[in-house]
């Protein structure tokens, strides 16, 4: 696990061709690691008939929601929280 | 690429989301049934099915039902992997 809690991570960027499980809304924006969940094999390759191996970390991210949505008007304290998977993550610079 | 179809956090739209729960007709309890024992037997994962429902033309996408899509991945990877013949259901319907 190369993230630990409370470290700020950053999505990456890239578009992706294929199946992949990291939404376009937090692509780009930096969150904080909740928790790291476990490793699990790779949907992007299990997605066409191979084993998924090696297995990937996948971690907890929570954004604030106003980094998310540019026209939020919740409380400004709202997070929402998504499951990443290690190789979509960046350290914050 | 394009963002697909499927990945739609966030799309701003006007239409009124439909929030009405409905009662699941026999085929869908059966397509989720039929899902879960192909994945038992080995012939197909969740991750298949998602990746075979996001292959979907954005029209075809649009027009179906939840299970409908379902329906349409299982067709579509069962007929990848020889488990089905190109065409075969639609043969076997008479279609």
């Amino acid at each position: 696990m190369r993230y630990r809690s409370g470290q700020r991570v950053r999505v990456a960027a890239r578009m992706h061709d294929g199946h992949h499980r990291t939404p376009d809304y937090v692509k780009g924006k930096t969150g904080t690691v909740e928790r790291a969940h476990a490793s699990f094999t790779n949907p992007e390759t299990r997605a066409y008939g191979k084993d998924g191996l090696p297995e990937q970390p996948l971690y907890l991210v929570s954004f604030a929601q106003q980094d998310v949505w540019p026209d939020y008007r919740g409380d400004g304290d709202d997070r929402i929280y998504v499951d990443v998977f290690e190789h979509w993550l960046e350290e914050e610079d | 690429m394009e963002r697909g179809v499927h990945d739609r956090g966030g799309w701003s739209t006007d239409e009124p989301i439909d929030r009405s729960e409905h009662e699941l007709a026999d085929w869908e309890l059966l397509t989720d049934a039929l899902f879960g024992v192909l994945g038992r037997g080995g012939l197909m994962n969740v991750d298949e099915l998602r990746r075979g429902i996001e292959s979907m033309a954005p029209d075809e996408y649009e027009r179906a039902s939840y299970y409908e899509r379902w329906l349409y991945s299982v067709e579509t990877v069962l007929t990848e992997k020889g488990v089905l013949a190109e065409g075969e259901l639609d043969l076997r319907l008479g279609r």
